[in-house]
């Protein structure tokens, strides 16, 4: 067995996704059964041993993230599946999800039975309304073919499986907001300490795991650990998906090994850059990312590489920032974006942000002074990691204060001359 | 106890508080605005940040919250290496906040003006528009200016989480986050005066006190206590001109800890009401027109009636009032003024109280309970406060759940989320529904004698020596054992009863049950509430005789002095009438009038708490001493003063020396010795302005300092302020904290108990461990075959008789009316828009609850349009002629504390 495109496999552009039938044809729902022969903490263990990092942006081992929760005491504990994609420029689940439906759904009843869940949920981004059919559609399917629901393939586990489509705040896939949200309360964050794995939905021990994570489960169940560590670049394991928006060639995302350079994903994915446009900068991975340059083309879509360039790999689908496009602008546009996204709780979240959007409006209508620029600088410090209640804010002040560091020269034309990109 | 270091200095902490609790209990200035001591923390406002080290050679740290932060024992924090990041944060809570303090009712007692300052925050960087809001109309007690808002949750974390409100709440996100209800309208509960308190600044202020404002710092203010029920909640009253403005809470982590209901603070509007009485008069006959005379010849035409009267006290006058009427007439003359039956039911909790082995729970004893069962007790409309306190209580099995795993008991966001909606059990037994309902675990309604038996059988199932119960049906007999069981396996059972519901056999069954449950290590938790601010006193004046108002209308006197007592609300008016009638010399003191004083032939001007000093027992026989705030007018007197001779300390002393359990009444302020290096305490701020120029309009020499009856404070701005007592703190100031915030200056540590020489005194200490059960007598008031049982209906807005002659109140109250049960009123042929008329008395407009058990009738006690004491047990009901809906019926005010939460149709 040599599949090297595990998420991927079953997608076919301009083809409905697999029926269950289709699905489990081509080698599909084999995990569960892998798995149910072994204790849960062997599941986890082996989840832990792929090296499988989460892939909704922190890239934190899932097996050892399973492994924090309490030992089953016999009352209800959840699994919940982030399928809430916000982040400005990533289109990855979405892709999964409209395409193989059956694949995150497997993921899930697996997962499920590593951390000993009773029900599982989706939360699934209120505006994938494909996704929401075709999900709905295969999670029917599954319960009708004895995947969900009580003693599944004959075994004693037991699985309700749940879709809750959100109403749309960018704060719901801060993981506890979700949780929030999902109780139908306000979409915001808790203190951590405690962890959704000790008090989540609920107040029960609580997973949530990014869509994508999930769908590397049954890869791993199925064809083992060994495997899935091959299919990575170097000490890699598995691979993911990654991608490029922005003026190339062809915009898209693309199944590829971990380790991967961002140069492959935008010269051999994505074709390069569109005639007449020149790479001035990047977002690694969403509009909450700090902006890398050219230079940093040649480094590994790995989130430690990424980090020691002064940035995060986040969801590893880039938007690139070409020379006709005013970098301040596009800064302003994603503050605004933060500024409305948060969701009010924290102060520098909540009064910090709209400062900034104000300072970046006055600076692209050419009446921004040079004091607006030590506010800015002040304000990206003050948002920053460990100031605010959750990591929405730091996340925006991450594209504000990369491009404070990379383009001073045009905050200073933008002071003096007013935005020449228009 | 932990040792932390904190910028260098090394402290003793307590590890089970927050770090931003031990910073302020170590006197140390460290900002906050989302921390409230009773709510606990949630982290959002990041004012009180400090920086962690993780160790010895960490030199750059990692900022946290304090508030958020438990003490680790050993740890190093700074608060002085976060300035920085405080003083950012002050300065974008403070974009969009209105530079409008000049206007701000809040101005000059806002904690955001305080912690501005504190965080270095004095030079405006931000240039764009300010964020503005719709405001709403929230009813006539509460201002709503949203403008102001600076986002920090503590306003919902009150209404909803606290006191568990379910109108009002955040809405939509970001910096448009708006604090509201989903509409305009009044809000709902009982307790949204404390939002007042609660906001840092000025979104929520004070309605009626907007109307004739003054600053914090001009008001003359005094520690006092309400008048509006028998819980005794400590206030601060605050006059300016010589007119009380405005009421805010005094802090007494015994009786009222933070928070106050809305009878409390806004229904104390009376003192200023035009219905007083603002001059001494005669009369030559109870119908002639009144003569007015000064006060001297009123003194001496009192002691002339009183030589050879009765006396009749008053249960809302204050003990120093009744003993001198008892003094002036003679102890034998001297009668209770309620009814028989109440003052039967006050000796009896007297009695247990002293002689059975019960804990008589204060407030946090009643929030640290962990099961209650109310009966018959519709405690928000009679004794709010401990609602409230109820509303905590339930909260326990959450917190245990979160000790069960580890979480801080101040991590209250964590608990909550935890606890979802488990709650610790409560059981009530009602007549009606109640607004506790949504707390209990079970409601079963059922008559008071009923009720009764059902608790007779809760003792009975604890303690098989208890007397049995009789006449319940099977569910019942599951009930009672179920409710037996919860109490027997909680930690700290509390029982919940009073006088209100008329029924004595209520407290028979609530002290057999209190009683049940007492073991050598612990006693259950009881709390058996009065009506009115002083009835446990004037029960305990009464020395265990049954001396009520109808032996003293059957004693035959010719003369009678009527201390503070309309006797229209304590006895049927046709008795009353006749009682008038046959004296030749009817004598009143109050302050307002009503139907008793209409007819005196003498009538003094009394003085309300407001303008006089004294002492009040609560429903604990906690003696509690409240200041005048401000010297009345001239012709104005206290009561006391009218009736004796004596100075206040004086009568304190005489009626602890003489009357039974009440010795401990002289220690209750510091003595009129008192003085901190030579100078008296202060009712004025150090900062109250004008005092030689407010009467310069009027002649340009300064009037000599009033001089004060107790000798402890003086009417002045002179003085020492109470630093070290704060049982005579005019109102909490510290430097760098203007607001209320203040009072953790004045704590043993942040949240904790007063330094003070007194937070009052209980009077009845009870050590008994003997057990002994009661049996109820017989009950004699069942449903003979004729007409509708009868149980009163409370009202926290228009019950009671003082505060309802407060506009604001009015504004929240209705006139009477009846609850019926849908059946019955088919029965009797009445539609929607019918009146119902009442065996003897008028015609009532009625509603509709299922819950209202077929066969009784909910009659409103103390509204207008319905004497309550001229109904007997039962009555009969016709539908009215003619009727039209009266203009005071307002259906509408029927939805707080009043609304049957079950059961609306």
């Amino acid at each position: 067995m040599s599949i090297s495109n595990p998420l991927t496999k079953n997608i076919e552009a301009g083809r409905a996704p697999f029926s269950f039938a289709e699905y489990q044809a081509a080698g599909g729902y084999q995990s569960f059964a892998n798995a149910v022969k072994m204790s849960p903490r062997d599941v986890m263990g082996q989840v832990k041993d792929a090296g499988l990092g989460g892939r909704g942006g922190a890239g934190f081992n899932t097996g050892l993230k399973w492994s924090f929760s309490p030992d089953p005491d016999g009352l209800p504990r959840y699994l919940v599946v982030n399928a809430d994609e916000m982040e400005p420029g990533t289109f990855k689940d979405r892709l999964l999800m409209e395409h193989d439906p059956h694949l995150l759904i497997e993921g899930m009843i697996t997962a499920s039975y590593a951390i000993q869940a009773t029900t599982a949920y989706i939360f699934l981004r209120g505006e994938y309304t494909v996704a929401e059919e075709n999900l709905l559609k295969a999670i029917a399917e599954a319960y009708d073919n004895g995947m969900l629901g009580k003693k599944i393939q004959g075994s004693d586990y037991n699985l309700d499986l749940y879709l809750h489509t959100s109403a749309g705040r960018y704060i719901c896939g801060e993981e506890t907001a979700l949780i929030n949200a999902l109780e139908g309360k306000r979409a915001n964050p808790r203190f951590k300490p405690p962890f959704p794995q000790v008090s989540g939905l609920w107040g029960r021990p609580t997973l949530v795991n990014n869509v994508e994570t999930i769908c590397n489960i049954p890869g791993i169940l199925t064809h083992g650990v060994q495997w899935f560590k091959g299919l990575g670049l170097g000490e890699e394991s598995g691979t993911r998906i990654s991608g490029v928006s922005g003026r190339v060639k062809k915009p898209g995302c693309w199944e590829m090994p971990v380790g991967t350079t961002f140069r492959t994903v935008l010269e051999d994915y994505a074709g390069g850059m569109q005639d007449g446009y020149e790479l001035k900068a990047f977002l690694p991975g969403g509009g909450s990312t700090d902006f890398l340059m050219p230079e940093h083309l040649d480094l590994p879509m790995i989130p430690g590489d990424v980090a020691k360039a002064g940035s995060r790999l986040g969801t590893s689908l880039m938007m690139v920032l070409d020379d006709k496009t005013c970098p301040i602008g596009t800064v302003r546009n994603l503050i605004k974006f933060f500024a409305h996204e948060s969701c009010g709780w924290c102060t520098p979240c909540r009064d910090g942000l709209p400062w900034v959007e104000h300072i970046l409006n006055k600076m692209e209508e050419g009446k921004g002074e040079m004091k607006d620029i030590e506010i800015l600088k002040e304000m990206s410090g003050y948002m920053g990691p460990g100031n605010t209640f959750c990591a929405l804010a730091p996340g925006a002040a991450e594209p504000l204060q990369s491009s404070l560091k990379y383009f001073m020269d045009e905050y200073e034309a933008h002071v003096k001359h007013g935005c020449n990109y228009k | 106890m932990a040792s932390i270091t904190i910028d260098g200095k090394v402290f003793e902490v307590d590890e089970k508080n927050n770090l931003l609790q031990e910073c302020l209990s170590q006197a140390m200035d460290l900002p906050y605005f989302c921390w409230h001591p009773s709510m606990g923390s949630v982290g959002s406002c990041r004012q009180c940040a400090v920086v962690e080290y993780a160790d010895e050679n960490d030199e750059r740290g990692r900022l946290v919250m304090a508030c958020m932060t438990e003490p680790r024992d050993g740890a190093r924090y700074s608060i002085e290496a976060a300035a920085n990041f405080r003083a950012q944060a002050i300065e974008s809570i403070m974009i969009n906040h209105p530079h409008d303090c000049p206007v701000c009712e809040e101005g000059g007692e806002c904690h955001l003006q305080d912690m501005t300052v504190m965080s270095g925050h004095t030079y405006r960087r931000y240039d764009g528009k300010k964020k503005t809001h719709t405001n709403q109309y929230l009813g006539p007690f509460i201002n709503h200016e949203m403008n102001r808002c600076i986002t920090c949750y503590r306003c919902v974390r009150y209404y909803k989480d606290y006191a568990g409100g379910t109108d009002f709440g955040p809405q939509a996100s970001h910096d448009n986050t708006y604090f509201g209800r989903w509409q305009e309208g009044p809000l709902e509960s009982e307790f949204s005066g404390n939002l007042v308190e609660v906001c840092p600044t000025g979104v929520f202020t004070d309605k009626p006190f907007s109307k004739h404002y003054s600053r914090k710092w001009d008001l003359q203010s005094s520690p006092s206590v309400c008048t509006g029920c028998s819980v005794g909640c400590n206030t601060n009253p605050g006059e300016r001109y010589g007119t009380l403005r405005r009421i805010v809470n005094r802090y007494n982590d015994e009786v009222n800890g933070y928070f106050i209901c809305d009878k409390g603070r806004f229904g104390a509007g009376y003192v200023n009401s035009e219905e007083r009485i603002p001059v001494s008069m005669t009369r030559a006959a109870h119908d002639s027109d009144p003569v007015q005379i000064d006060p001297d010849a009123a003194k001496e035409a009192l002691n002339k009636a009183a030589s050879d009267a009765i006396g009749i006290g008053s249960p809302r006058a204050s003990m120093e009032a009744n003993y001198a009427l008892r003094e002036l007439v003679g102890a034998e003359n001297f009668y209770a003024g309620i009814p028989e039956q109440e003052l039967g039911m006050l000796n009896k909790i007297i009695d247990i109280y002293q002689n059975k082995p019960v804990n008589v729970a204060n407030i946090k004893d009643i929030e640290n309970s962990d099961a209650v069962l109310i009966l018959g007790e519709d405690i928000t409309n009679t004794a709010s406060r401990i609602a409230l306190g109820v509303r905590q209580s339930v909260k326990n099995l959450g917190r245990q759940m979160g000790a069960d795993l580890n979480f801080p008991i101040w991590h209250d966001a964590a608990i909550r989320q935890l606890a979802m909606d488990k709650l610790s059990p409560l059981y009530i037994l009602s007549p009606h529904n109640t607004r506790l309902d949504d707390i209990a675990k079970t409601v079963h309604i059922s008559t008071a004698a009923h009720s009764a038996q059902i608790g007779m059988a809760v003792a009975h199932a604890i303690d098989s020596k208890a007397p049995a119960a009789e006449g319940l049906n099977k569910e019942e007999e599951a009930l009672a054992s179920e409710i037996a069981e919860t109490l027997k396996s909680a930690k700290k059972a509390l029982i919940i009863s009073g006088t209100n519901s008329l029924e004595p056999a209520l407290l028979d069954a609530a002290s057999n049950i209190a009683t049940a449950l007492a073991n050598d290590e612990e006693k259950a938790n009881l709390v058996l509430v009065g009506s009115e601010s002083n009835s446990m006193g004037l029960a305990l004046m009464m020395q265990g005789s049954d001396k009520a108002l109808q032996q003293a209308m059957a004693a035959d006197a010719k003369s009678a002095v009527v201390l503070e007592n309309d006797l229209y609300r304590r006895a049927a008016s046709s008795d009353v009438d006749a009682f008038i009638n046959s004296l030749e010399q009817l004598t009143v003191l109050d302050h307002l009038k009503n139907r008793t004083g209409e007819q005196a032939n003498l009538v003094l001007a009394a003085a309300t708490f407001a303008e006089s000093s004294g002492t009040f027992v609560n429903y604990e026989s906690r003696a509690q001493h409240y200041y005048s705030t401000f010297k009345s007018k001239p012709d104005i007197r206290s009561s006391a003063l009218w009736l004796s001779d004596k100075h206040l300390n004086e009568l304190t002393a005489a009626c602890a020396a003489d009357i039974e359990h009440c010795a401990d009444m002289t220690h209750l302020t510091p003595g009129e010795d008192y003085n901190f290096a030579g100078l008296k305490a202060p009712r004025q701020h150090h900062r109250y302005s004008g005092r030689t120029s407010m009467r310069a309009n009027i002649s340009v020499h300064e009037p000599k300092q009033e001089q004060d009856e107790d000798g402890v404070m003086v009417y002045s701005m002179e003085g020492v302020p109470a630093i070290k007592d704060a049982s005579v703190l005019n109102s909490p100031w510290a430097p760098g904290w203007n607001s209320n915030q203040s009072i953790f200056k004045f704590q043993e540590y942040a949240g904790g108990p007063l330094k003070q020489s007194s937070q009052g005194e209980r009077l009845l200490v009870n050590s008994s461990t003997e057990k002994s059960w009661n049996t109820p007598a017989k009950n004699t008031s069942s449903v003979s075959g004729q007409g509708y049982q009868v149980f009163p209906l409370y009202h926290i807005f228009g019950s009671e008789e003082l505060s309802s002659y407060t506009p604001s109140i009015q504004e929240k109250a209705t006139s009477a009316y009846i609850a019926l049960n849908p059946a019955d009123a088919e029965k009797l042929g009445l539609q929607g828009s019918d009146g119902v008329q009442v065996e003897h008395n008028g015609a009532v407009p009625f509603i509709l609850r299922s819950s209202v058990q077929a066969g009784t009738v909910g009659v409103s006690v103390g509204l207008k349009g319905l004497n309550f004491q001229d109904i007997g047990a039962s009555i009969v009901l016709d539908k009215a002629e003619n009727w039209q809906f009266p203009d005071t019926w307002h259906e509408a005010n029927i939805f707080a504390s009043d609304k049957f939460v079950g059961g609306a149709d």
